[in-house]
């Protein structure tokens, strides 16, 4: 009972913190407009990302439609807003909900298909929903797209405007994780991750994969959908194009990079994303070019991501450093303690043949 | 009343007959070995009873003597619901969840019988505490039985092979099954290592009142331990009996070594 | 009815194309059992060899020709490249990283193509034969059509007796059925897989160079949706399988085409991707793919 406490209080209170921290540059103007949009175009990258890492790292389904659910959250939330104006947060929570029910069906193939032919089947489904979005024209403005998306705040300053817009991600950037942390750390969260250890045992084992599957599907995609309805009223200007095949790479790129299963990696790599994106703008022409060589040198030399599939927990921090468990001494150790692993790392292994 | 009662079981693969008629009888508290010579078909009547192959033809009735709801066909049943039934397994290939911990692996196995949903553990209820707690001490005391909780937080790729072995039938066990079926649970194992299990597998029998059905090539073992043997031998089932009328039995011999041939001079 | 026709015999021409493609796509997959997103791309090299011959020397038959053989040429040498580089040494990996690194590939190939002076971003004009209609049996065919089907026809055969009939394709077949006993087997593993490349690069190369003078406009980013086409008729006709990848590609071809001409242009591409999906649920492994079953 006393850890509960300890849990629910760290984890509230670090991310007050964190929220108040960020606020406060952003309110100083230390942390200038441009940064503090582009830190909220980073929480909805995380949102979405989580998403993607709930069906690939946790559930073992490659998924290369991810902007497909993230388009179907946009369309539906800027949709209930424009056209029958519901207030905007129930009009991302019916964009998640939809969202949810395309996971839904998109589950069922994923029952039948396996690894490679689930990838193709659902980037199939990305570039439909790209499509039919062209040509909904009534509803969705097709290509010319969908024009004044009302943003979260209005007020005429831009920094209140910022913190607010910063404000909503963040408030549904910690909802997102508290739905994936919480549900991977019960026996539903370990059901779903035997589907990816191994989908035979874990049948014998009792657990119905099967139900499973469509409901990780459908979880994940209802948290792509907030972040497809936070996207909408983020850039309040929506067109088909962009959610093509590259953004549902993107995304896969992120989760990969962060750590398949690693919930901590794919925050530090989709915020890492973001920034590097936007910075690799000074090259101009030759953005692309370094993300593509970047990409294969990653691959090349880097490929278990940031985290591995391990987590740093804020709970286990605050509980060492409350603990006196942070001297110098023990850093010290620590760290030589990491170089030496890193270095018998690099001895060549012999897990070449398989 | 027999716990297990396979009735004339047969399967087609693409017209290759991989077992025909096969019938058996487990009797409630049985150790019974299934054996024969290589792709004879003996793992595929365990994938048939957990469900894994839908058979071509013939009945599985399981009564599981523990529940009220009396005998049941299960032929039609996923292999989860067989599993929930009390029928639990092992496989030949270890098949355990490698990149989790011993904990982990065990704990999956009580999945079914968790009462809270999924909603009740994303707002970590009192209820989901409870639940978790009483899940995680059932897999500790599981453990200690088997002598391997000291490892619990190891991950099971890194327990050495006959841990290992271990595990996947601790986990088969944590299910709570009626019916246990190994699938050569010697494979691999030293004289020693096979002479330890072949005390735990009666142990557990004991233990956790069950009725097993192993496949072995181990003869030391199926001889040592088994009640009843079933031979099979190219899909048919060539000789039921104890192990002494096995042993004896012309048409077993003649399957393990072939036909004698008479030396002419 | 005859419309029907008239359009079948366009479909096929693209169809055609798309089995080209797809043949790279599967051949590469059979070995490696990797999607080669980069396989669009290598179209796209193609075509601009093409366009480079074409451009210098004038469209006759034999330019034509030797435009065929200089772009297959160096997209074969490029496959090659990009095998050695990028793939081999991720031949143990998790499949996903290696999936990641042909995103890479293919997005380095497109934005490479844009900042290259001689590339560049803006489309080009593709020289290539004047398409002077026939009538045959009453229906139009255009010389780029003929061109096409002949073309692909050629180089299927060419394919299906190299898979076939030499020692290099039986070699690749028992690669692709068991790498590690043909390693055993003493078949130089390395040599087959940078050979399937190759193979596969080249008929991409040549798609390219029809595909431009089908759809005579070429840019850095044409290779993508013609790839992800092909990708999706090598999955229909079940991915590894080469008849398969035929059959898809053809079967493909034409039905975008009888969606174009009867229902609606823009909804084309919803249409393949929707029939691959049918197709995959109803076969889990495409139309020609072997039903594998997991050993338990």
């Amino acid at each position: 009972m006393k850890n509960r406490i300890f849990n629910s209080i760290t984890i509230l209170g670090a991310s007050i913190i964190m929220y108040a921290i960020l606020a406060v540059l952003m309110y100083t103007e230390i942390l200038d407009e441009y940064n503090g949009q582009l830190l909220t175009l980073a929480g909805i990258y995380v949102i979405i990302s989580l998403s993607l890492n709930l069906m690939t790292g946790f559930t073992g389904q490659l998924v290369l439609g991810q902007a497909g659910f993230m388009c179907i959250g946009a369309y539906s939330s800027a949709i209930a807003i424009m056209t029958f104006h519901v207030p905007l947060f129930f009009a991302i929570i019916i964009g998640g909900v939809i969202t949810a029910l395309f996971g839904f069906l998109i589950g069922f193939p994923a029952l039948r298909l396996r690894g490679d032919y689930l990838a193709i089947t659902t980037l199939g489904f990305g570039e439909i929903v790209r499509v039919v979005m062209v040509n909904l024209k009534s509803l969705t403005g097709g290509a010319a797209g969908l024009k004044g998306v009302p943003s979260f705040s209005n007020t005429g300053n831009f920094i209140t405007d910022d913190i607010i817009k910063f404000t909503w991600v963040f408030g549904f950037v910690v909802i997102s994780l508290l739905i994936i942390t919480n549900l991977m750390r019960s026996s539903h969260g370990r059901a779903i991750i035997s589907i990816r250890e191994d989908e035979i045992a874990a049948n014998s084992m009792g657990v119905d994969t099967a139900y499973y599957k469509i409901f990780s599907f459908t979880i994940a995609a209802f948290i792509a959908g907030l972040g497809g309805g936070l996207y909408a009223a983020y850039f309040g200007y929506l067109n088909p194009v962009m959610f093509g095949f590259m953004n549902s790479a993107n995304f896969v790129v992120i989760v990969v990079l962060g750590g398949l299963g690693s919930v901590t990696g794919t925050i530090i790599a989709a915020i890492g994303f973001t920034y590097a994106q936007e910075w690799m703008r000074v090259f101009q022409d030759f953005r692309m070019v370094i993300f593509g060589l970047a990409l294969i040198l990653v691959m090349l030399f880097w490929q278990k991501g940031i985290m591995g599939s391990k987590e740093f927990s804020i709970v286990g921090f605050a509980r060492d450093l409350l603990a006196g468990r942070y001297s110098i001494k023990r850093i010290i150790s620590k760290i030589s303690k990491l170089i030496k692993k890193w270095k018998e790392k690099k001895q060549p292994d012999d897990r070449g043949v398989k | 009343m027999a716990v297990l009662d396979i009735q004339n079981l047969g399967i087609v693969f693409g017209g290759l007959k991989a077992v025909t008629n096969f019938n058996l009888t487990l009797e409630e508290g049985e150790l019974v070995g299934l054996i024969g010579p290589n792709g004879a078909g003996k793992t595929t009547v365990f994938n048939i009873l957990t469900g894994v192959y839908a058979p071509t033809s013939g009945d599985i009735i399981f009564n599981n003597t523990d529940s009220k709801k009396g005998p049941r066909s299960i032929i039609k049943l996923k292999p989860h619901k067989i599993t929930q039934l009390g029928l639990a397994r092992t496989f030949q290939n270890i098949r355990l969840f490698k990149d989790l911990t011993v904990l982990d692996n065990i704990r999956i196995a009580f999945h079914f019988n968790v009462k809270y949903t999924a909603l009740q553990a994303i707002l970590r209820t009192t209820f989901f505490f409870k639940e978790e707690e009483e899940i995680t001490e059932k897999a500790r005391e599981l453990l200690k039985i088997f002598n391997i909780q000291h490892k619990e937080n190891e991950l099971a790729k890194n327990l050495p092979y006959g841990e290992q072995r271990k595990l996947e039938i601790t986990r088969a066990l944590a299910t709570n099954p009626k019916i246990l079926l190994l699938d050569e649970p010697a494979a691999g194992m030293n004289p020693q290592e096979t002479q330890d299990l072949m005390h735990l597998i009666k142990f557990i029998r004991d233990k956790f009142k069950l009725t097993i059905l192993l496949i072995e090539h181990d003869m030391s073992l199926v001889m040592g331990i088994c009640e009843k043997i079933a031979v099979l031998d190219y899909g048919h089932t060539i000789a039921i009996g104890t192990p002494a009328e096995i042993s004896k039995d012309p048409k077993v011999i003649k399957a393990y070594l072939g036909e004698e041939v008479e030396a002419d001079a | 009815m005859r419309e029907v026709v008239q359009q079948l015999i366009n479909g096929l021409s693209l169809g055609f194309v798309y089995a080209l493609i797809a043949l790279g796509y599967t051949m590469v997959y059979g070995i490696v059992k990797l999607i080669n997103f980069a396989h669009g791309d290598i179209l796209m090299v193609g075509a601009f060899a093409g366009y480079y011959v074409l451009g210098r020397f004038g469209v006759s038959p034999v330019t034509m020709i030797i435009a065929f053989i200089i772009s297959m040429a160096i997209c074969a040498l490029l496959g090659v490249i990009i095998e050695r580089l990028c793939y081999k040494p991720l031949r143990n990996s998790p499949k996903i990283a290696v999936l990641i690194t042909a995103i890479g590939v293919s997005i380095l190939l497109e934005n490479g193509a844009r900042v290259l002076p001689f590339m560049g971003p803006n489309p080009k004009q593709f020289p290539t034969f004047k398409n002077s209609i026939h009538i045959i049996f009453g229906y139009t065919v255009s010389t780029v059509q003929i061109l096409v089907i002949v073309v692909s026809v050629v180089l299927m055969l060419l394919l299906t007796y190299i898979v076939k009939y030499t020692k290099m394709g039986k070699a690749m077949r028992a690669v692709s059925y068991d790498m590690k006993a043909a390693l055993l087997m003493g078949i130089n593993v390395d040599r087959v897989i940078s050979f399937t490349f190759a193979i596969g690069a080249a008929l991409g190369a040549a798609a390219g160079v029809l595909f431009a003078s089908s759809y005579p406009q070429i840019e850095p980013y044409m290779g993508f949706m013609p790839g992800l086409k092909a990708f999706v008729a090598a999955v229909l006709g079940g991915i590894g399988s080469i008849p398969g990848a035929m059959f898809g590609g053809v079967f493909l071809g034409v039905a975008e085409t009888l969606t174009k001409g009867f229902i609606s242009s823009e909804l084309a591409d919803a249409v393949s991707f929707g029939i691959l999906i049918i197709i995959l649920v109803v076969k889990p492994t495409g139309l020609f793919g072997k039903n594998t079953r997991e050993k338990v």
